[in-house]
């Protein structure tokens, strides 16, 4: 089995719209939306829920008004900031530890596993899709990655499918942490600006840090010439492909109001060609069959 | 005042830079910890640069009996007790304090660990101070705790924030007046805007939307926020140019005409929404 990670560094370049095409491109396959607390890849698949589960990510601390003897030592002891001066919890800055629950003289304080979100799993006419959304304002979105990206795993196993196409999240933090350990590759999708060449520099040290083998596509390459070549210069003197360059074209974002994917609202646009020769670039470099 | 999206990339920092050059006397402080970006608009000089630190475990070995109490308070797996040795994982670590506090030997202190810094630059009366992340360290909050303790309060303060409605955005609107959510007319634009709205609504923050590349997609974003009263503030163009300007790192608020007013008029409309 092998997986790729659509990640970008900088937001809004287009990872889930070129990961939506190459999840139809790619046919058998599970794809995991793993940017689980913005996540749009649904809204370009299309996914039938066949499995909820509710995710448990962190605790939370509760007290028990009528133990509570008002001493205020957990508040004094917690670091976060998270009780109140009429001790109550705010639920929003806790994170969980239970330093207050251990050193309640009462014993007042229990600490409570807490539903930050739910992780589905999905059918897909190209396979399965294994996606999650973390409720408004939750935390540890790392760890609802890590479970997505089981769950997807899990599902090619017994469905004997061997490829998993990663939609990651913006950023190098937890969760694109998260969705980049242990994959085959990463692609990550640049855009020629100066805060996307800025972006990119960043995501490639991470990719390089978790030994993740880095392939890069420029997204609306014709935005700023100089800046695509800036880029293609930095990836040779790294010796790193570049496996695309996608023209800007106002047709990705009708495909996107009409619920597709570029390459089957435009199959012959150069946008949906440079999409498909990418993939088919992509399954060699993995070892799988285009189909 | 913040400025947050939900969707990456619909032009958070772009708004942020717009009205921080065009109300001139501002405190921005620039929260997108992973991929700062403000000062690739403003190329202000770098005054100073302060290393960011969280607090981890630190066992003296001479003292652990190899007891496993630490192992059992943190919750967060940062310390694995075998027979004969302790491992820790530092980049898992929250900095609670609990494995030091309730070790029964004393064996746990505390040492500083770097987990990325805080950049301060300054041209004319403008102040820029942006939080970085050092590549490879996954927890940004801490950074953007450090960054929010800079508030300059004399001054009128724009907080940049980073795409997403998990808890680096929460720990970054968290106290502000007031939210300006950049969003694009599209349906990856509406639904991450209908999420950060959530967030915004449960921690008590009044907001209000701008529309980015209004031109494109389709008018779902609108009547959504009319439908829930939410005020429209702005509306930017999709314009070939100001993709351009934002490409080569210039404010185009700078070079296209008209565009200072409207930022301006931008920050008086949310100076008269403010109290709610």
């Amino acid at each position: 089995m092998k997986q790729l990670t659509v990640i970008s560094g900088k937001g809004g370049t287009g990872k889930t719209s070129i990961t939506g095409s190459l999840a139809i491109l790619a046919k058998n396959v599970v794809v995991a939306d793993c940017d689980v607390d913005a996540p749009d890849l649904h809204m370009l698949l299309h996914p039938q829920i066949m499995e909820k589960q509710s995710f448990k990510g962190s605790k939370l601390a509760i007290i028990d008004v009528f133990k509570c003897a008002k001493c205020g030592l957990c508040r004094k002891t917690c670091r976060f900031d998270a009780i109140s001066d009429d001790l109550t919890v705010d639920s929003i800055a806790c994170e969980g530890c239970g330093v207050c629950a251990l050193i309640c003289p009462s014993t007042a304080i229990t600490l409570t596993e807490r539903v930050s979100g739910n992780a589905y799993i999905s059918t897909i006419p190209q396979g399965f899709m294994s996606h999650a959304l973390l409720n408004p304002g939750e935390g540890n979105s790392g760890k609802l990655v890590t479970l997505v990206r089981q769950n997807a795993k899990n599902i090619a196993i017994t469905k004997k499918l061997d490829v998993i196409i990663i939609d990651g999240s913006p950023g190098i933090g937890c969760p694109v942490i998260a969705s980049i350990s242990g994959v085959d590759a990463a692609l990550v999708v640049s855009e020629p600006t100066l805060s996307g060449i800025h972006d990119l520099k960043r995501v490639l040290g991470l990719l390089n840090h978790f030994k993740v083998a880095p392939f890069v596509c420029i997204n609306m390459h014709d935005i700023n010439p100089d800046i695509t070549r800036q880029i293609q210069e930095f990836c040779r003197a790294n010796n790193i492909e570049v496996l695309g360059l996608i023209p800007y074209n106002k047709e990705v974002t009708e495909a996107m109001v009409n619920g597709k994917t570029i390459v089957e609202y435009s199959p012959e646009s150069k946008v949906s060609m440079e999409i498909k020769q990418m993939w088919t670039k992509i399954t060699k470099v993995l070892e799988v069959t285009a189909n | 005042m913040a400025v947050a999206s939900g969707k990456g990339g619909t032009g958070k920092t772009c708004v942020a830079v717009n009205l921080a050059v065009s109300l001139g006397s501002v405190q921005l402080l620039d929260c997108d910890v992973e991929e700062p970006n403000s000062n690739l608009l403003l190329h202000l000089k770098q005054k100073k640069v302060e290393f960011v630190y969280v607090k981890i475990p630190k066992i003296d070995e001479a003292k652990c009996t190899h007891c496993g109490s630490c192992v059992k308070v943190c919750q967060y797996n940062v310390i694995l007790a075998l027979k004969q040795q302790i491992l820790l994982f530092p980049e898992l670590c929250h900095s609670c304090g609990g494995c030091m506090l309730f070790c029964p030997q004393d064996a746990i202190t505390e040492e500083k660990h770097p987990i990325g810094s805080l950049n301060f630059c300054k041209a004319n009366d403008l102040e820029l101070v942006y939080g970085e992340l050092e590549i490879g360290k996954p927890m940004p909050v801490p950074i953007i705790k450090a960054a929010k303790q800079q508030i300059n309060h004399s001054k009128n303060v724009i907080i940049d924030s980073p795409p997403g409605t998990s808890c680096s955005f929460v720990e970054t609107v968290r106290g502000s007046d007031f939210c300006v959510l950049v969003t694009e007319p599209t349906p990856f634009g509406l639904h991450d805007l209908q999420i950060a709205v959530e967030v915004l609504r449960k921690i008590h923050v009044p907001f209000g939307v701008v529309v980015n590349r209004a031109g494109v997609g389709d008018r779902k974003v609108y009547d959504y926020c009319t439908k829930e009263g939410i005020p429209l503030l702005l509306e930017i163009p999709y314009d070939r140019r100001i993709a351009e300007f934002y490409s080569r790192g210039i404010p185009f608020s700078l070079e296209m005409l008209g565009w200072k007013e409207k930022f301006q008029a931008l920050f008086s409309k949310i100076e008269e929404i403010e109290p709610q």
